[in-house]
């Protein structure tokens, strides 16, 4: 039983982890342009940095 | 918010530090499809000098431009990318999209949502195992008491849009789905808190945030074909935005906003743009193309001390004209009010969901007081009174009222995409599912808009190919269908030099051996017939041989079918046109309609749709021209071609691409489908109360059952939403 005490708060925080990651993700617009981030993975040539 | 965000990514990627010495400026691009063209369009707007990055957003069409301070005009920019071959133009300032950050909360509140549930259904599925075998008491509390941990903070956070809609709507003394969507998720959470305290195994947690959870897909669903509505929009409002080129008192000339424009000012157009405000003509003639207001196809000749209307395009020559008007004032403007007057009956429009949303909300409150007064009244105690209430109404939450609808309408407006329609206005499949009369306009619509030459077949490759070669100088419809129909042989047009253009008369070229002419009959030396006057071209050659050239403007080639198979399904067609009488008739009689009116004004075309509607028909308008955005929306649905004026367009609920008519069906029958598909899903939500609410009702509901019912239902009706993408949508009826 004592396992619990360890695999919950484990369990939990990953799921935390999943969460900050996803908020993270939508913070930085990687969710305002879905269809032209399809066609940038395709690109190539790195991004510009002028 | 929205517009900072993007500005800031766009100096992130570029690698400088955000800094208040920048401009962004948002250019709406159209034509953008993939890959290639976002590339393009990035490459030549970083090549302009002045600006620091561009960054192409390939969902809404818009790309965010960040400039040097004082560096870059828009027009440079709009320039540089006609260059490459994209049509684009400024968005007005002012008009930055609060649904796009309204969006990011949604998807925040359902990531959230997301998380809580999942977590809590690990730890109610450990307990519900813990029932089988042996789980300790004590342990069982400690999983509640976690579950309560994650659930309190995710229910007060990702509930707020369904509280705050409640809480609007109990203002208001009404009742929508949110009330006992709220009563519910709040009962249900204190009750099971209240529950964990003193140890007992009826514990709602899981229930109520995966309730939140589902509910909140259904609403995103729904908000994010929404704001795509809106800003399919907003994009066609940006093209009114327009410049004027003004002759100043010194003589120079200053590209000003349309807005800016007063009576007075001298304007010059020229061959080949749009007339900004309703003007008189001071020097100068020209063909002016006023299809957009009239839905006459012909170029009208005008000269000076003729007035010309705002929305028309100049096609041949170049005007200096005076302006009579404001842009708030002009003809454009007029009908612009004239649809905002239409578009108000239209808005009170109840969707399916929010009918259905009256019948059941107050059904499940009622059934949740009659469960909690009659195990009262049986003397069982509050307690279990309450609990019991509860099951009812998390069993009763209208998942699939709030799930299904929106799921319908997102693959709906998916498979309409697939076939070129793009549809506009949220609600507007369910409207288009309850029409029973269609009335189309003709120039535009039922035709193609453009004239086409008829006598091909009478013409030697030789005369076409040089008739074309003068042609391609010209802007005139006439001149192009030329060209169009000596690229269809497969003729080389090779531009002939010095083309000079006689405006409302031809062209003309002088070579070594003579004069070339290609023109009107008069022009030409020819005797004008009066049967074809207007419609024909002549060319005649230095040698003196005359060739004639007749032009129509045909029907759609699928016209005449589609009309029939709408006769035989049961609507009722009419042709309104604002064209000549026996423009019409010919028309109509080519595509089979019966009943048909012609030189209409805009208000008489509302009128007329208004008797429709008084004598208790649901009217889906077809149309394309400006004079037809009025009626547009006026009509209980509406449709446009992709061809149609940007008011129009803006009016119409969807919008199809191509040359044929056929979507028209395609999206009636998308329209019918997606209906069935709703009314069955309110179907399996309610068989679905019908098995789990007695239980509920009597107590039997366990957590398990509850989240068993749940997820089922919602599956369910999510599966059967999906089945509309790919169904074979049989007859029209």
């Amino acid at each position: 039983m004592t396992a619990l005490a360890w695999t919950i708060p484990i369990a939990l925080f990953l799921g935390g982890l999943g969460l900050a990651g996803f908020l993270w993700s939508l913070r930085s617009g990687q969710y305002d342009d879905l269809d032209g981030a399809s066609w940038r993975a395709l690109d190539d040539e790195p991004p510009e940095r002028s | 918010m929205a517009e900072t965000l993007s500005a800031t990514t766009v100096r992130e990627l570029a690698g400088d530090a955000p800094s208040s010495d920048t401009r962004a400026l948002t250019l709406v691009v159209e034509g953008m499809h993939c890959g290639n063209c976002m590339r393009k369009v990035e490459r030549t707007l970083q090549a302009v000098p002045g600006v620091v990055a561009a960054r192409v957003n390939l969902s809404n069409g818009r790309a965010h431009v960040t400039t040097s301070p004082n560096g870059v005009e828009l027009d440079t920019l709009v320039e540089a990318l006609r260059g490459v071959g994209f049509k684009s133009y400024g968005l007005v300032e002012g008009t930055a999209p609060a649904h796009v950050a309204h969006d990011a909360a949604y998807l925040r509140r359902l990531g959230v949502a997301g998380f809580a549930a999942s977590n809590i259904m690990l730890m109610s599925v450990a307990v519900w195992a813990g029932i089988a075998s042996d789980m300790d008491a004590s342990l069982k509390t400690l999983f509640h008491w976690l579950s309560a941990l994650v659930a309190i903070p995710a229910v007060a956070y990702a509930g707020q849009p369904f509280f705050q809609s409640a809480a609007r709507a109990l203002r208001a003394r009404q009742l929508n789905m949110d009330v006992p969507i709220s009563l519910g998720v709040t009962l249900a959470t204190g009750m099971s808190l209240y529950q964990t305290m003193r140890g007992s195994d009826q514990v709602y947690f899981d229930a109520a945030v995966s309730l939140l959870f589902f509910l909140l897909i259904g609403r995103y669903l729904d908000m994010a074909m929404r704001s795509r509505a809106s800003s399919a929009a907003q994009n066609l409002l940006g093209l009114r935005a327009t410049a004027a080129t003004v002759v100043l008192p010194d003589g120079t000339t200053q590209r000003l906003p349309t807005r800016d424009v007063v009576p007075g000012m001298r304007i010059l157009v020229a061959a080949g743009e749009r007339i900004p405000v309703d003007a008189r003509v001071r020097s100068g003639t020209a063909d002016v193309d006023e299809s957009l207001i009239t839905g006459e196809s012909r170029p009208r000749h005008v000269e000076v001390g003729d007035t010309v209307y705002s929305g028309a395009i100049s096609v041949t020559g170049t005007l200096e004209t005076e302006a009579l008007a404001r842009e708030e004032n002009t003809l454009l403007a007029d009908i612009s009010r004239l649809m905002g007057v239409a578009e108000q009956a239209r808005g009170r429009y109840v969707r399916l969901a929010d009918r259905a949303a009256r019948l059941y909300a107050p059904a499940v409150h009622l059934l949740g007081l009659g469960t909690f007064v009659g195990w009262m009244l049986l003397g069982h105690g509050w307690e279990p009174a309450l609990t019991a209430a509860v099951a009812v109404l998390i069993i009763t939450c209208p998942c699939a009222l709030a799930l299904a609808v929106p799921a319908v309408q997102v693959v709906a407006s998916g498979r309409l995409f697939r076939s070129g329609i793009i549809l506009k206005a949220a609600d507007g499949l369910e409207r288009m599912a309850e029409v029973d009369t269609i009335v189309f306009d003709k120039t535009g619509t039922l035709t193609l808009g453009e004239p086409r030459l008829v006598n091909g077949a009478n013409i030697d490759d030789a005369t076409l190919g040089r008739a074309a070669g003068l042609a391609i100088a010209s802007r005139h419809p006439y001149a192009r269908a030329v060209v169009a129909a000596a690229k269809a042989r497969g003729l080389a047009a090779a531009p002939v030099p010095d083309v000079a253009e006689v405006a409302g008369a031809g062209l003309r070229h002088v070579g070594i051996v003579g004069e070339t002419r290609l023109g009107s009959a008069s022009f030409c030396g020819e005797s004008d017939s009066i049967a074809d006057s207007g419609s024909t071209l002549w060319l005649r050659t230095a040698d003196g041989h005359a060739t004639a050239f007749h032009f129509t403007d045909p029907l759609r080639e699928d016209a005449a079918s589609v009309i029939i198979r709408l006769s035989n399904a049961g609507f009722h067609v009419e042709i309104l046109s604002g064209d000549g009488r026996a423009a019409v008739a010919e028309a109509a009689g080519a595509a089979g309609v019966t009943y048909w009116q012609a030189e209409l004004k805009p208000a008489d075309k509302i009128a007329r749709i208004d008797q429709l509607k008084a004598e208790g028909r649901k009217v889906l308008m077809v149309g394309d021209g400006l004079n037809d955005a009025p009626a547009l929306a006026a009509g209980h649905a509406s449709l446009s071609p992709a061809t149609a004026a940007d008011i129009s367009q803006t009016a119409a609920d969807a919008v199809f691409q191509g040359e044929r008519l056929a979507p028209v069906i395609d999206v009636l029958l998308v329209a019918h489908g997606a209906r069935r598909r709703a009314l069955e899903n309110f179907g399996i939500a309610i068989g679905y109360n019908f098995i789990f609410v007695p239980l509920a009702v009597i107590g039997l509901a366990t957590p398990l059952i509850a989240a068993i019912a749940m997820s089922a239902s919602s599956i369910a009706v999510t599966a059967n939403a999906l089945r509309l993408s790919r169904q074979r949508l049989g007859r029209l009826t």
